[in-house]
């Protein structure tokens, strides 16, 4: 049912990706700006603080927002161009239904009946569950807390999950292991007085560039900076030591350094007996990780092993920084404990300058992956599975407790699902699996079989082409809302226009499904900010409870950190937002003398044992492939694939691969070449660098059709964390065929179409200059 | 406008950010024909003004810091004026604003001084041409000078083939070989 209509050019010609690059009404700097919105950056979880610059209705340009105490008027590349998404030729301005020729407008309450009623049928037909949602967290937290409940009460469909799980997931689990709450350790600040700083598996100055600044200062002060990669990353390039590690083997260089922390008595006895449990487990589960041992493994020489260890043990404070590297792994969760392992063994945790956390990828990666829209999760971070937690939030929700379905599958298995002809029905918003999930062919695949898909989007996504009915929803500066940021920051999103055309605001199409589903009476919302006030009253009393927040005071105080939980009886007793006290200042460093968010106040050592990466390396894939981001590109690139300027700086995928292996192969520099493995294969050209390990090649994920990295990787899981393998697997590299090489070329043309032009007139000439010199 | 380009992208990641340097004496200024380059008194170099560029490109190849660009569109050339829109109103320039990793530092001497290490240099020496600057750059601690003469360089023992990485990691990892087994 869901193939994709028409000849894919002329979806092309329609819907992009065109590259813009300047706003629609051209520069013109001496126009006075409507007004200036200080609002944030969507394009990562740091929430970088930004003004916008609102012309008409139109957002027209930026300023850096240096009181902004996060960023202080920094931004990459990404913040400073991000206003050109604004009023795009591309964006979806009505809705639309798909027909054998490509995509025709039809009215909202055509496009609102056709979804309802295909719900309701395939429901009658096959059962609630075989209708799923699939969700995203760059959704505001409050657009995550409704979908949460929209899917549970609207929808009745246990299916509902995020695509935070392909971000962050194993971090999340990990977390909850080893402290009892999932939120970094420590606001940023902490960083700076931090004396060694361990980063694994982060790309620290590409994907989170700002945190560099907070690196950087701390090695101003002294700090050293151990940095494990395959690659040698922008920040790895001046670290005091770095660890060359094979992908996959994160967990073996983690029990060898604690094995030689334990080994050389570097370990804090006192806070390990006094704040934590497990640690003779974790003892005698390291015990045969000696650095000689993990040197066949990592690839890393055992002394280096040792020097790290030490490095880390030694010094009076230390962080610990990861990100996707080590969490997108079939042990992504194995990876993130063994990292607690080591700051909980050497005390260095809930102290100034000394934390563990993971890089939040996503734009509300931390707060979208508190309230609910995960498949096991309730509002408050509250387990779906926990009969007291069901119990609260019907009492908040107004329904009865049976109302609410149980846990649901996993965003990969939901797609298996959909594959094996169990779920026959998605809506997904905020999310573009066709280039986001591993093996990619079997997510057409499974598209293609569905019996009905709708989308809300703002562009037309690879994944939104395959849908039935797409209804255009709202950019992040058209709506108000919260974010929480990597560091646990509650920060305020504003709405700087209202959308264009008959585009809609995400939560009010939600609403309207809602209501023509006869589930109306549990969404009665007018504003945004009634949502996030209901979230408060859902949230009390969980861990991630923001009950103490309002808007008002995000704004005063340039965000809070949470929990923000009740101080007063009236508070923790509230059933009404009215009765809510507000006056917890916020927690921007957790675990403060110890005491941890488990029932018995301790955190957990957890043992590991050793595991091979789910595909390894064998004669006929001999390579290791590994995936990862630019800086330029953000997510699946439906937004940052659209912005000239972005574009330009890394325009098409390349393959990195170091001079020793492609000497082996015979390639050269810019040549073509086709990736394989047992999935699929890509042709792009090669970038052959001393930068990378000469056992493994690294593409990066941003683009769709032919162009897509997963088109390689594995859907092979973490049995905890259900996170896809997306940073290991097995492949095979040779030249590119004549055949190959041209469909590689067409796929980099089709990536960079210009917005149509027309002949420069006398006014558009100087928009240009203005652009140029900017 | 300045450009940010790799140093030797096959060896290394590491970047530098060009910012028009604004010398005291500038030779883009001194080659132009037209006289479209100017020098605020507070030691600015402008970009070329419009109405008297020529788009000759001359300032384009004489610029021993490789700054200025010609743009045919416009057919004129653009380069960094250290974003006089912002700094004549108390701003900083806005690559220096939003400079994720303050590679490009903006303020007085003493400022950078109080906070940073390296040796801040403004003197330049380009064959017999020797450059005052009112931009610095920041050179490794204790290091005096440095002379942009390439040739001057070659009988350094530092200047190596790997003079841009300080250090190859993947020496002595295990290579993947073609046709094992």
């Amino acid at each position: 049912m869901s193939t994709l209509p028409s000849p894919a050019t002329a979806l092309l010609e329609e819907f992009g990706p065109h590259l813009q690059y300047a706003p629609p009404s051209g520069f013109q700097t001496s126009l006075e700006p409507d007004k200036l919105v200080d609002t944030h950056c969507c394009f990562c979880g740091q929430g970088c603080g930004i003004t916008l610059k609102v012309k008409d209705n139109e957002v027209i340009g930026f300023v850096p927002r240096e009181d902004f105490p996060f960023n202080k008027g920094k931004l990459c590349p990404k913040g400073v161009k991000r206003y050109l998404q604004g009023g795009h030729t591309d964006r979806l301005l009505y809705p639309m239904r798909r027909t054998e020729d490509g995509f025709e407008r039809i009215t909202w309450d055509m496009a609102l009946e056709e979804t309802v009623t295909k719900i309701k049928q395939i429901q009658n037909k096959y059962g609630r569950d075989a209708f799923a949602m699939l969700s995203g967290v760059s959704l505001s937290t409050e657009k995550s807390y409704l979908v949460g409940k929209f899917a549970r009460l609207a929808l009745q469909t246990a299916n509902l999950d995020y695509n935070g799980r392909l971000c962050m997931v194993s971090a999340g689990a990990g977390n909850k292991k080893a402290y009892g709450i999932d939120r970094s350790s420590n606001s940023w600040e902490d960083i700076v007085d931090a004396k060694v700083i361990f980063v694994i598996g982060a790309n620290v100055a590409e994907c989170a560039p700002i945190t560099t600044d907070y690196i950087w200062r701390a090695r101003d002060k002294g700090a050293k900076l151990i940095y494990a990669d395959p690659r040698m990353v922008p920040m790895a390039r001046t670290a005091d030591l770095f660890l060359p590690l094979k992908p996959g083997t994160d967990s073996a260089l983690l029990m060898s350094m604690l094995h030689v922390i334990i080994q050389e008595k570097l370990t804090d006895d006192a806070f390990i007996k006094n704040h934590t449990t497990g640690f003779e487990e974790v003892r005698e589960a390291v015990k045969h990780a000696h650095p000689e041992w993990a040197e066949k493994l990592t690839g890393i020489p055992a002394f280096q092993i040792r020097q790290a260890a030490r490095m880390y043990a030694e010094a009076p404070t230390g962080f610990i920084l990861h990100a996707r590297g080590l969490e997108h792994q079939t042990k992504g969760v194995d990876n993130v404990v063994s990292c607690a392992n080591l700051a909980l063994a050497t005390g260095k945790i809930g102290k100034a300058g000394c934390g563990h956390s993971t890089i939040t990828g996503q734009g509300n990666g931390q707060g979208g992956r508190e309230h609910g829209h995960k498949c096991d999760q309730l509002p408050g971070n509250r387990d779906i599975s926990n009969p007291e937690h069901r119990k609260y939030i019907a009492s908040i929700w107004g329904c009865e407790e049976t109302e609410i379905p149980g846990k649901g599958l996993s965003a990969q298995e939901i797609m298996n699902a959909i594959h094996a002809g169990e779920i026959k029905g998605l809506l997904s918003i905020c999310f573009n699996p066709l280039v986001s999930l591993p093996d990619a062919n079997f997510t057409r695949e499974a598209l293609e079989k569905l019996e009905h898909y709708s989308v809300i989007d703002f562009f037309l996504s690879e994944t939104a082409q395959h849908a039935d009915i797409v209804f255009p929803g709202s950019l992040h500066e058209e709506d108000e809302g919260t974010a929480t940021t990597a560091e646990g920051r509650v920060i305020r999103i504003k709405a700087a226009v209202s959308p264009p055309g008959e585009a809609k605001l995400d939560w009010q199409v939600l609403l309207e499904i809602a209501k023509r589903l006869g589930r109306g009476q549990y969404f009665p919302y007018t504003s945004t900010e009634q949502i996030f006030n209901e979230l408060r009253l859902a949230s009390k009393g969980g861990t991630a409870d923001y009950s103490g927040i309002t808007w008002e005071r995000l704004e005063q105080q340039q965000g809070m950190f949470w929990p923000v939980p009740q101080t007063t009886e009236t508070g923790k007793n509230a059933t009404r937002v009215e009765d809510l006290d507000t006056n917890h200042t916020g927690t921007p460093r957790l675990y403060e003398n110890g005491r941890f968010y488990d029932p018995d106040g301790k955190a957990h050592f957890n043992a590991v044992q050793w595991r091979e990466p789910a595909e390894v390396v064998d004669t006929k894939y001999p390579i290791w492939l590994t995936t990862g981001r630019v800086i330029s590109q953000y997510l699946s690139g439906t937004q940052t694939r659209r912005i000239g300027p972005l574009v330009d700086m890394y325009p098409n995928p390349l393959v990195e691969m170091h001079p020793r292996l492609a000497q082996a192969l015979n390639i050269t520099d810019q040549q073509w070449i086709t990736v394989q493995t047992r999935r699929g294969q890509l042709t792009l050209r090669a970038s052959v660098v001393k930068t990378i390990r000469p056992d493994t090649i690294f593409i990066p994920y941003h683009w769709g059709g032919k162009q897509s990295a997963n088109l390689l990787t594995n859907r092979a899981l973490d049995p905890v964390s259900k996170i896809p393998e997306f940073k290991v697997c097995a492949c095979d590299v040779r030249p590119a065929t004549p055949e190959e090489i041209l469909e590689g070329r067409n796929a980099e043309l089709d990536a960079n179409r210009l917005a149509p032009t027309k002949v420069f007139t006398d006014t558009e000439l100087e928009a240009r200059r203005q652009e140029v010199k900017r | 406008m300045i450009h940010l380009e790799y140093m030797e992208r096959q060896t290394s990641t590491q970047t530098v950010p060009m910012v028009c340097m604004h010398c005291d004496n500038p030779t883009c200024a001194a080659v132009c024909p037209a006289d479209a380059i100017k020098r605020t008194p507070d030691g600015v170099v402008q970009s070329a003004l419009k109405e008297r560029c020529i788009g000759c490109s001359n300032c384009v190849m004489a610029c021993p810091f490789g700054v200025p660009r010609y743009y045919p569109e416009i057919d004129q050339m653009l380069k960094c004026d250290m974003c006089y829109d912002r700094t004549a109103y108390g701003l900083r320039p806005m690559c220096a604003t939003v400079c994720p990793s303050e590679a490009l530092f903006y303020g007085t001497l003493e400022e950078f001084e109080k906070r940073r290490g390296g040796t801040p240099v403004n003197q330049f020496q380009f064959g017999n041409q020797i450059i005052t600057t009112k931009v610095f750059m920041v050179l490794p601690t204790g290091e005096m000078q440095l002379d942009m003469d390439v040739s001057a360089h070659m009988t350094d023992p530092t200047f190596h083939n790997d003079a841009f990485d300080h250090i190859n990691p993947f020496d002595g990892l295990e290579t993947y070989q073609t046709g094992a087994d």
